[in-house]
């Protein structure tokens, strides 16, 4: 569900196979046996996500991790379509590394940025249709017909004709001495779709409600002992001694381990590690960042301000047309620095020996963890292992791989495989976070109230220069910040938008669900409002008029007004506001109705979404993750804020660090639009929508504008 | 720069014990004066009941290394000294003489009185050989370099010989002496309260002197914020109600159904040193409790039973943000889900309408230690607007209580002002 | 040596007195499926029922459940409300990553089985002590209310 700005919005993949894990299986088939298998290399395997065994066991290689978007589900819905089976006849697996899985919108093996389906919408029926193909061949070669005649469906084929039949299973050995097809061949008519575009159950949910859906802090390994860690709370701090004698004497203490800049106490299980942690008496050279607070990042993003900057994109004189606009409105908005939370804790499991390295964990970028752990170890890449498992929840923390190397740095000096869980008081604190940004928006209106121009700065850091430096634009420009900034639903005369990069001090900075656009959509949607409120104009119609050229944009924000009754009067205290944005390849329009007591306490009543992403592949999973999506926006909205003291992150579990709950939780309607066009992103469109039409709705109801984030629930 | 990392979640508390200290006898270090095992075990055990450590315990420091800062409003801010037998910062050069001295008069070496912060008005009442007893445990410990923080104290109180005078007119001369009319429960229990255990120090109020008050002794009083509740029997206000297993059972695990659970101070004393006691020696405290004059205070008791219990859900803020936040540990019924301290019912803090230490409590959170290891109420203080903990506040002394409350905005923001330094 | 009673099953176990009963759950007895979120009681990832009510086993000493039943997601198998309550929850496809669920579940079962017929505001205050990141809050309650009135 996470991460990065698409580059190119197809992407075809080729490649050959290998596997890992099992994943899910068949609905109801069995309450959740998730299984680990090794190298179960059918005879049948055309390309890197099919494969059929002699026994009829058809297995779907899914490129992408599954982590609650329902990814599995919606990319075997792909293959299986293309192949002509049911989802009943399937399992499924996730990736291993391999180049085969690289998407031209990462670059890298990776899922993240709400490219999954974007990526694989084309390529993944391809795999499944030239495998059909090939089956098609085997059977009618069999019989001695020409394949025209026949027909593959539930993974059998038959001769029309004859009403001749045979299994998948049966022509998999025939099949697999077939050369694959050289050119593309051709897809269904969607109209003829048996599985896209209708809901399907989740094959992820049976195991997951069982609860025998192995997640990566649940992976056992026989010989397996515990370890948690803590590293020097100060970001860029040395471990410089610590006295173990204590903690070696907790029961069911095995090891007390060290790194340059963490410990790790390993016991017989986690209980017994974790005793041992708090025994430790550690000493750490804090180094550079000990008295970095949050106040010193917010003055340094600022003071950029004012100052140089560059331009990242401009259409037209935005500086003339706002300098002689009739009326100009000014303002600057802050967001602070967030954590991932995901629920389950960061962990990795690692084997190391002189002849290979295993690794389970969950990855958002698997290959990226085989390559560590190989420059680690010394081992060659086709040496390490990387099963990936289950993510209790990515939101971009496993788009990080920090936390593999640190425990294949650990797991090295020890003879055992070792699982490293860290406490949620250190998933917090050492979380890599999204960062704070500063923006200052400048627009100018005519005399009839119309959008004239709008310069606008962003101040912060650009994640992607860590994260991928060769992806950083030659200018400077993190394309990131692009997003929902660069490119709105709007047809605006002029703009100029301008970039001060400024890394944040004494953290490291990384993706959260909805990337740019959760920060670019706050800004820009709050503006919108800003000016509307200014030109005296209703927000909605203020936003209609400026997408005239822009049908499916206008459509969205029609349909939302219409569900919620727009322009129907509210209760005293509430207040709706709107928000329409462009992000990921989709179109949302949000309408929120909140409630505001008169002491402040802030109650999201009512959300209501009108979607066109282009053609649905899983509908009720866009509704689901739209759903899910507004509530992460909203908990981060509403409420959280990360912040440093001496150098330290201060919100350390989830009474200091607060999600919302279902008592907070808000009805919210989705109203998906037919489309015909390519399927754009879904999984971080909800919270990129979260924050701007809150924080319109709340200006709605109390009649004063809100501009820094979180907008609520902390202690000012 | 390198700095002492504290663990960044706990303070590392020493575990025990007897065994240890005793052991560490074997290994032979502090000589002759040392020698007696029994004496070194007598004194760990009225260490304890004294409960030195949690004073002379910085935040996250060496155990009894000192430095924990005190702030007297109006007077400055004292920092315990080192007790570990470290001879350049700790007692390591004290005579045994010199170290009852500190501990019974408030004279340390070099006639530096002490202020009464240390209960020294409370330590005279124990015998000599008792505090002997404690020095012989002291010194077993692991000698600690930690130099004090030097006080900041406003004058005229920074004028030591102040202090002459108020020992002269509040300072008991003598330990005290077995009543030959009461049982010997009674006599060790009023040894233990009294003396050791210098309850009085934070729940009888003080007079103008700051002396504790006698004509209002154990009416209650309000000590860093956190009031320390009417343990006298009246049976409104104070522990008259209370059955004596009740009693026993909150002093020596922190709490006792239908009365709550002990917080804030009172939890680290709980902690420290009551758990540690015999049974027999709680039973002695609660005999002698019993025995002193009721007062009666504003604090009353809400005696409310679970079976009162408004049902059905509430929707107010407080209601709310106390399913979500709180019920993971008491329920939104109050009767405690895993553990038995967090059933709040019959809580006195509950009972005050002002929820002064309500207020503390989901401000500063709260640490008991058990047999069963460290029972915890997080901070939520950091997090939650003055407007929610006060709704929160207002909610559960409505539900769990029957009064309707009066916790503002501006009590919450008074319970994060109060905040003892760390 | 302490005797658990886990889904009907008594296990002797060689524990810390302040062993958290997740833990001897999770790496102790090899049952996985109840989950580690906060230790500290405050997301409900944990929950387990004992004695039939629902409990954080992240804050919840072994040492005081000995020979009390102890019931995990593992044991909701042939369990009327258990059973009812999962299929409800594949019914509608509430689960995202999945992670909180089993807690969120076990939370969900003690409520039907405690009043078979909540309201919407019984289920809000019943589940609210669990967190779900994923944001399924408005599928657990329609699930909830789907599977009512069995037991």
């Amino acid at each position: 569900m996470m991460a990065v700005t698409m580059l190119s919005r197809r992407g075809v993949l080729t490649g050959a196979g290998g596997l890992l894990l099992a994943a899910a299986l068949p609905r109801r088939a069995a309450r959740g046996a998730t299984r680990i298998v090794e190298d179960e290399t059918g005879p049948f395997a055309p390309n890197a996500f099919v494969r059929v065994a002699t026994d009829g066991t058809i297995t779907l290689i899914l490129p992408n991790v599954e982590m609650g978007q329902g990814i599995y589900t919606g990319e075997a819905m792909l293959i299986a379509e293309e192949l002509a089976v049911g989802l009943d006849q399937i399992q499924i697996e996730a990736a291993p590394p391999g180049d085969a899985y690289i998407t031209k919108e990462l670059g890298t093996q990776a899922t993240g940025g709400s490219t999954s389906t974007i990526a694989t919408w084309a390529g993944l029926r391809q795999a499944g249709a030239a495998a059909r193909t090939l089956l098609v061949q085997a059977a009618a070669a069999h019989w001695s017909v020409v394949p025209d005649t026949c027909q593959a469906e539930a993974g059998v084929v038959r001769h029309l004709a004859s009403g001749r039949s045979l299994t998948y299973g049966e022509v998999a050995a025939d099949a697999a001495l077939l050369p694959a097809p050289t050119a593309p061949v051709p897809l269904r008519d969607p109209a003829t779709f048996r599985l896209i575009g209708k809901s399907q159950h989740r094959l992820d949910s049976p195991a997951k409600v069982a609860g025998t859906a192995t997640f990566g802090i649940d992976v056992q390994v026989p010989g397996m002992l515990v370890g948690t860690v803590a590293a020097c709370p100060v970001m860029g701090g040395i471990l410089t001694h610590v006295d173990a004698d204590a903690a070696r004497k907790v029961p069911g203490v095995r090891d007390v381990l060290t790194i340059g800049n963490a410990v790790c106490v390993v016991g017989d299980h986690f209980w017994a590690a974790r005793k041992g942690l708090e025994a430790l008496s550690i000493t750490w050279d804090e180094g550079v960042n000990a008295a970095v607070t949050t106040a010193t990042i917010y003055r340094q993003l600022h003071d950029a301000l004012d100052g140089p900057a560059i331009v990242a994109h401009s259409k037209g004189d935005a500086r003339a047309a706002v300098a002689g606009a009739a009326t100009r409105v000014e303002a600057t908005y802050q967001q602070p620095l967030l954590a991932h939370a995901p629920m389950e804790p960061i962990n990795c499991t690692v084997q190391v020996t002189p002849e290979r390295c295993d690794i389970w964990v969950g990855s958002q970028v698997p290959l990226r963890a085989r390559d560590a752990a190989a420059g680690i170890t010394g081992l060659a890449k086709d040496k390490v292992h990387v099963h990936n498992q289950y993510i209790g929840g990515g939101f971009g923390r496993r788009l990080e791989h920090e936390y593999v190397i640190q425990a294949v740095q650990f797991a090295r000096q020890v003879s055992y495989p070792l699982k490293i869980v860290w406490t949620r008081e250190e998933d917090l604190t050492l979380d890599r976070f999204r960062p704070a940004y500063v923006d200052r928006l400048v627009g100018g209106l005519d005399r009839h109230g119309n959008l004239v121009g709008i310069e606008h700065r962003i101040v912060g850091p650009a994640v992607v220069a860590r994260w991928a430096p060769e992806a950083l634009l030659p200018n400077g420009m993190d394309d990131d910040l692009l997003v929902a900034t660069a490119e709105t639903p709007y047809a605006i005369p002029a703009t100029r938008l301008e970039y001060a990069r400024r890394e944040a001090p004494g953290v490291v900075t990384a993706w959260w669900r909805g990337v740019g656009g959760t920060r670019g959509v706050f800004v820009v949607e709050s503006f919108i409002d800003e000016l509307a409120a200014q030109a005296g104009a209703d927000p909605v119609a203020f936003r209609r008029k400026m997408t005239a050229d822009n049908p499916r944009a206008r459509a969205v924000l029609d349909l939302a007004a219409e569900k919620a009754n727009w322009g129907t009067p509210l209760p005293p205290h509430v207040g709706r506001g709107v928000a329409l944005q462009y992000v990921f390849g989709s179109y949302l329009a949000t309408v929120m109705e909140v409630e505001m007591s008169d002491t402040g306490a802030v109650r999201v009543r009512r959300v209501i979404v009108a979607v066109d992403c282009g053609r649905v592949v899983n509908p009720d999973q866009v509704v689901s993750q739209i759903e899910g999506g507004l509530i992460f926006g909203l908990s981060a909205a509403l409420y959280n804020e990360v912040t440093l003291s001496g150098g330290r992150v201060q919100e350390d579990n989830f009474h200091s660090y607060r999600i919302l709950r279902m008592n907070e939780s808000p009805m919210i309607d989705v109203h998906l639009i037919d489309s015909t066009e390519d399927p754009g992103g879904i999984g971080e469109t909800g919270t990129a929508a979260a924050a701007a039409a809150l924080a319109n709705a709340m200006a709605a109801a109390s009649g004063r504008r809100y501009r820094t984030l979180p907008l609520t629930g902390r202690q000012a | 720069m390198s700095a002492p990392a504290e663990s960044r979640r706990r303070v590392l508390r020493r575990t025990v014990c007897l065994s240890l200290a005793v052991a560490a006898l074997g290994t032979g270090t502090r000589g002759a004066r040392a020698a007696d095992a029994d004496l070194v075990a007598r004194g760990a055990y009225l260490e304890r009941a004294a409960d030195c450590e949690v004073c002379h315990t910085r935040p996250g420091g060496a155990p009894f290394a000192g430095g924990r800062a005190f702030v007297l409003p109006g007077i400055g801010t004292i920092y315990s000294p080192n007790i570990t037998p470290d001879r350049e910062t700790g007692i390591g050069t004290y005579s045994d003489a010199q170290f009852v001295s500190a501990v019974r008069a408030g004279v340390a070496p070099g006639w530096k009185h002490l202020y009464p912060v240390m209960p020294y008005a409370s330590y005279a009442r124990m015998t000599v050989d008792d505090v002997r007893a404690i020095r012989a445990y002291l010194d077993t410990l692991h000698p600690v370099h930690a130099p004090a923080p030097a006080n900041a104290v406003r004058f005229p109180y920074s004028f030591r010989p102040v202090m002459i005078a108020w020992n002269l007119m509040n300072l008991p001369s003598a330990a005290l002496a077995d009543d030959p009319g009461q049982s010997a429960d009674w006599n060790r229990g009023r040894y233990l309260v009294e003396a050791a255990g210098h309850c009085a120090e934070c729940h009888s109020p003080r007079n103008i002197m700051q002396a504790t008050s006698s004509a209002h002794s154990y009416a209650g009083a309000v000590t860093d914020g956190w009031r320390a509740y009417n343990i006298s029997p009246d049976p409104d206000s104070g522990i008259g109600a209370w059955s004596d297993t009740q009693l026993a059972a909150y002093l020596s695990r922190g709490h006792a159904g239908g009365h709550g659970t002990a917080a804030g101070p009172m939890a680290d004393v709980v902690s420290h040193s009551l758990r540690y006691l015999t049974a027999r020696d709680i039973s002695a405290m609660v005999t002698y409790l019993r025995t002193l004059p009721a007062r009666r205070s504003d604090e009353t008791v809400a005696n409310i039973t679970p079976d009162a219990l408004a049902t059905g859900p509430n929707d107010s803020n407080g209601g709310r943000l106390f399913a979500a936040a709180c019920a993971g540990c008491h329920l939104t019924t109050g009767q405690g889900r895993q553990v038995e301290v967090a059933d709040l019912w019959g809580a006195r803090s509950l009972g005050e309408t002002q929820g002064r230490n309500l207020m503390k409590l989901m401000v500063e959170g709260s640490r008991l230690d058990t047999a069963q290891g460290a029972m915890t109420m997080p901070a939520f203080g950091p997090e939650y607007r003055d407007q929610d903990l006060a709704d929160i506040a207002n909610y559960a002394i409505g539900h769990f209580s029957h009064r309707i409350g009066h916790v503002t905005a501006r009590d919450a923001a008074s319970a994060r002002g109060g905040e003892p330094p760390s | 040596m302490l005797t658990l009673q886990v889904n009907g099953v008594a296990h002797q176990v060689d524990v810390p007195d302040d062993m958290p009963l997740l833990w001897v759950l999770r790496d102790v007895l090899g049952m996985p499926g109840t989950k580690f979120g906060c230790g500290i009681a405050e997301c409900g990832a944990c929950t387990v029922h004992v004695d039939g009510k629902p409990v954080r086993s992240c804050s919840l000493p072994a040492s005081l459940v000995a020979g009390r039943p102890v019931t995990t997601i593992e044991g909701l198998a042939g369990d009327l409300v258990g059973e009812s309550v999962q299929q409800a929850w594949m019914d509608i496809d509430v689960v995202q990553c999945g992670y909180c669920q089993t807690g969120q579940i076990m939370s969900a079962v003690a409520l039907l089985k405690a009043n078979p017929h909540p309201t919407d505001e019984d289920i809000d205050q019943a589940m609210s002590g669990n967190i779900c990141r994923c944001g399924t809050y408005r599928r657990i309650r329609a699930a909830i209310r789907n599977a009512a009135g069995v037991a």
